[in-house]
């Protein structure tokens, strides 16, 4: 093999919340680690995140990790895997303390201590009334969290390797995991980056729809390396529309607005979430919001001249309040919407925001795929945390605020599990002949197309496709047409070309190669979509309008190879807590 | 729409130029990146950084019209055509708006950008009053865009030796902040001719941060603690 080889103990891929937790870990115990990030790390997504990190901390009143796992699990409509839920619930605290410990500046109570702010779908004992479970920083708790593991990792003495990108993983005969083929942006130098353990943190990939919250970094490049690599993804046909999306503008207005005390009204001035989810109203769980808000405008009952969104109202909150917990919201309705919050509501509609599915892992955030009759065997050197994995502790709905739990909870046990394999002592695996050569041909292919279909004009028929066939309400005949559609954009994808030849930052290239990414997961989507005959937390089928627990209580496993399903069943038995059974979920 | 965007690729420009482009905008464009990304899609070849396109990750920042900006939040009813975009003054260009930025992030990491406590942590929080924790606005807020640091003169003569408006911001963070126990090394670090004292009020950096941040105040407070130290 011609390509230069650089080797390191651990090589992580993305430098969001779930990476830079991990890498911390890493550095901390003097192991040699690589981070691999298509951007600086404090631009990554994580900064976006507004509202809060959950934990039952009980600053405010009672609380009990008893009952966020409780939530979780309701939250997930039972899709969720109640071993990896009762971990996460239970470290919470401590990971929150550990974060205030690095200097992350929340806001704070009277007493000194973490401020905490109601969110969606979070209650005290077990559904019985909203409680206080959100820590926050201002509206800007993400852009608190990475720039203070950003810092922390500075301390540490992290290696990043800034502005690379991973191509694709490298495996031997064995299915073991060596390390990735990257891209150096600047000089675009190809390199094996090889490893005894490779983590994949590259978040989601909400690009694949044409109305998302999402960065446009956020094309999904892990699973899209994962998936081309044999490993297959888990519950992909779970996407998460958040309620409020400014309309038109796609940009996040976090649900801590409606935690704050906001409420959606309709045309008529109404406050109409209290006839779908009469206890806890506008904080109900965010599927369940949205599609509220959905059956309102198709009724006729949405704003605006074309009646096709509905308002945020947060005026009544007063000046005080918004100002000094939802600056940037102001700031965002201000530059996005043209309103002032302070005195007008936020045109919003429900939009694109995260993906529940991803990479099947353990609690370890070790790779998990079925082998020799188990659905869950360990794939050997390969990690995955954070939105790019599925472990799972969102089954099929995310709550708000578990988002940025569930990348610092198992971004730090996957950098413990990894510390704890002793790698110092153990020799890299030979490298196969073959390791590079799927990427070579990727980057040969775009380096000798002449002529072919341009890439955004590619892209964007995919968005727009995804967005019209995978929307909130689905039905047999919108996703077998969109299975199809995107089978042909896939055929289509593969003959693009770009114009820039040059090899130094060549954005044209990295959107290329972004494109193959964004086709995987939107295949694994509408592909899963399509065959769960069911409606269950984000799957809402208008032809299945029940949950079927008898025939779907199982998770999807999507292999790219042959377009397959496969299914695996979820865990309802918890670490050391008695199960939490399936039950009708009403808010 | 029309654009004079300055163009450099190193493996075929002797040197750089300025191009101009007609951008057929679509009636939803509002900001200044809606074009960029139109336009490339016409010609790929046209380099930028971009990300969260709402204000918060500071990828796209660019000299505008004169002026250092966010192509994300500039909207482009503001602008006068043509829009005349460059790469941020003052730092080492890689392709086109692409800026080598290592100069920048060594300043910032020069300031020891993390909370030093060496006390054994609480089991819970470290309380924190609710007017300490107000010290920090105005500072944690801050993106690493560097469209201040890049506007003022002082860190264009010594980019090198000056820490500049955003690390300086930062510096002072970690002074104001009840948590951190450095303070006394946090000034050592600053007490030279041109580390702190290379700042002398021009505000470029107030004029341009997409944030609202004010580095100009917060350096004064720097210098007004070192002040109060030495007597």
């Amino acid at each position: 093999m011609s390509l230069p080889v650089r080797k390191f103990d651990a090589i992580i891929v993305g430098a969001g919340g779930a990476g830079m937790r991990a890498s911390l870990q890493l550095a901390e115990a003097g192991l040699s680690v690589a981070v691999l990030t298509k951007v600086f790390p404090t631009r990554s997504h994580t900064v976006a995140a507004q509202g809060g990190i959950g934990a039952s901390l009980g600053n405010m009143s009672e609380d009990n990790w008893l009952w966020h796992m409780y939530d979780t699990i309701k939250g997930s409509d039972w899709l969720g895997d109640q071993d990896a839920i009762e971990y996460m619930c239970k470290i919470a605290p401590k990971v929150v303390y550990e974060l205030e410990h690095f200097g992350m500046p929340f806001d704070r109570n009277p007493d000194g201590t973490i401020y905490q702010r109601p969110f969606g779908g979070h209650s005290a004992n077990f559904g019985e009334k909203a409680v206080q479970r959100a820590c926050a920083a201002a509206d800007r708790t993400g852009h608190a969290l990475v720039h203070t593991l950003y810092q922390r990792n500075v301390r540490a003495r992290t290696q990043f390797f800034v502005e690379w990108m991973a191509l694709d993983l490298v495996r031997d005969a064995d299915g073991e995991v060596l390390g990735v083929v990257a891209l150096e942006m600047e000089t675009g130098e190809v390199m094996v980056l090889q490893a005894k353990a490779t983590l994949f943190a590259t978040g989601g990939a909400g690009r694949i729809f044409a109305a998302s919250t999402n960065a446009f970094i956020n094309t999904g490049d892990g699973l899209g390396m994962a998936a081309r690599a044999g490993i297959p993804l888990e519950d992909m046909e779970m996407w998460q529309f958040h309620p409020t999306g400014v309309h038109g503008a796609g940009v996040l207005i976090t649900e801590g607005v409606r935690g704050e005390g906001g409420i959606l009204l309709n045309c008529n001035g109404e406050r109409f979430m209290e006839r779908y989810a009469p206890n806890l109203k506008d904080l109900a769980s965010r599927d369940v919001v949205s599609r509220s808000m959905d059956q309102e405008i198709k009724e006729g009952r949405g704003c605006g001249p074309e009646k096709d969104h509905v308002l945020l109202k947060l005026d009544h909150l007063g000046p005080d309040v918004i100002i000094k917990r939802l600056p940037s919201i102001r700031e965002i309705a201000i530059k996005f919407a043209n309103v002032d919050p302070i005195r007008e509501p936020i045109p919003v509609v429900p939009t694109i925001h995260y993906q529940m599915g991803g990479i099947p892992t353990n609690v370890n955030g070790q790779v998990v795929a079925p082998k020799g009759g188990s659905p869950n065997e360990v794939v050997p050197g390969f990690y995955a945390v954070g939105e790019c994995a599925c472990v799972s502790v969102h089954g099929a709905n995310r709550l708000g605020t578990n988002s940025l739990l569930d990348i610092v909870v198992f971004g730090r046990a996957a950098g413990d599990f990894i510390v704890a394999q002793n790698l110092k002592a153990q020799a890299h695996r030979p490298l196969p002949r073959d390791a590079a050569d799927r990427a070579l041909a990727r980057l040969a292919r775009l380096d000798g197309a002449k002529s072919g279909e341009r890439v955004p004009d590619v892209a964007n028929a995919l968005r727009k496709e995804m967005q019209a066939h995978c929307g909130v309400y689905r039905n047999q005949e919108l996703l077998s047409e969109g299975v199809r559609k995107v089978m042909e954009l896939d055929e289509r994808s593969k003959r693009v070309a770009i114009s820039d030849h040059s090899r130094t930052f060549n954005t044209a290239r990295v959107e290329a190669l972004e494109l193959d990414n964004l086709m995987e997961t939107a295949k694994a989507t509408i592909v899963s979509a399509e065959a769960r005959r069911e409606s269950r937390g984000a799957q809402a089928r208008s032809d299945y309008p029940s949950r079927d627990d008898v025939n779907w209580l199982k998770h999807t496993l999507w292999y790219s190879e042959g377009n397959r399903l496969d299914y695996k069943p979820v865990n309802l038995k918890p670490l050391t807590v008695d199960s939490f059974p399936p039950k009708a979920r009403t808010y | 729409m029309r654009f004079r965007i300055y163009r450099y690729d190193p493996e075929k420009d002797a040197k750089p130029y300025l191009q101009d482009f007609d951008v057929a905008l679509d009636p939803h464009d509002r900001m200044l990146l809606d074009a960029l990304v139109r336009l490339k899609a016409v010609d790929d070849t046209v380099a930028f950084r971009r990300s969260c396109r709402e204000g918060v990750c500071g990828s796209d920042a660019m000299n505008i019209n004169g002026k250092n900006g966010l192509a994300c939040v500039t909207n482009l009813k503001t602008l006068t055509e043509p829009v005349v975009l460059k790469p941020l003054p003052g730092l080492p260009v890689i392709r086109d708006l692409i800026v080598d930025m290592s100069q920048f992030f060594k300043q910032y990491h020069s300031i020891k950008p993390y909370l030093v406590n060496d006390t054994p942590p609480p089991e819970k929080e470290r309380l924190q009053s609710p007017e300490e924790r107000e010290e920090l606005d105005g500072l944690y807020e801050c993106i690493l865009c560097a469209c201040c640091s890049t506007a003022c003169p002082s860190f264009w003569w010594n980019p090198d030796k000056f820490v500049g408006p955003a690390g300086l911001l930062q510096a002072y963070r970690f002074i104001a902040d009840s948590r951190d126990l450095a303070t006394n090394e946090r000034l050592d670090n600053l007490e030279d001719p041109y580390r702190l004292f290379r700042c002398h009020s021009i505000m470029n950096c107030v004029d341009v941060c997409p944030k609202g941040l004010n580095p100009t105040l917060q350096i004064g407070r720097i210098k007004e603690v070192m002040l109060k130290r030495a007597v």
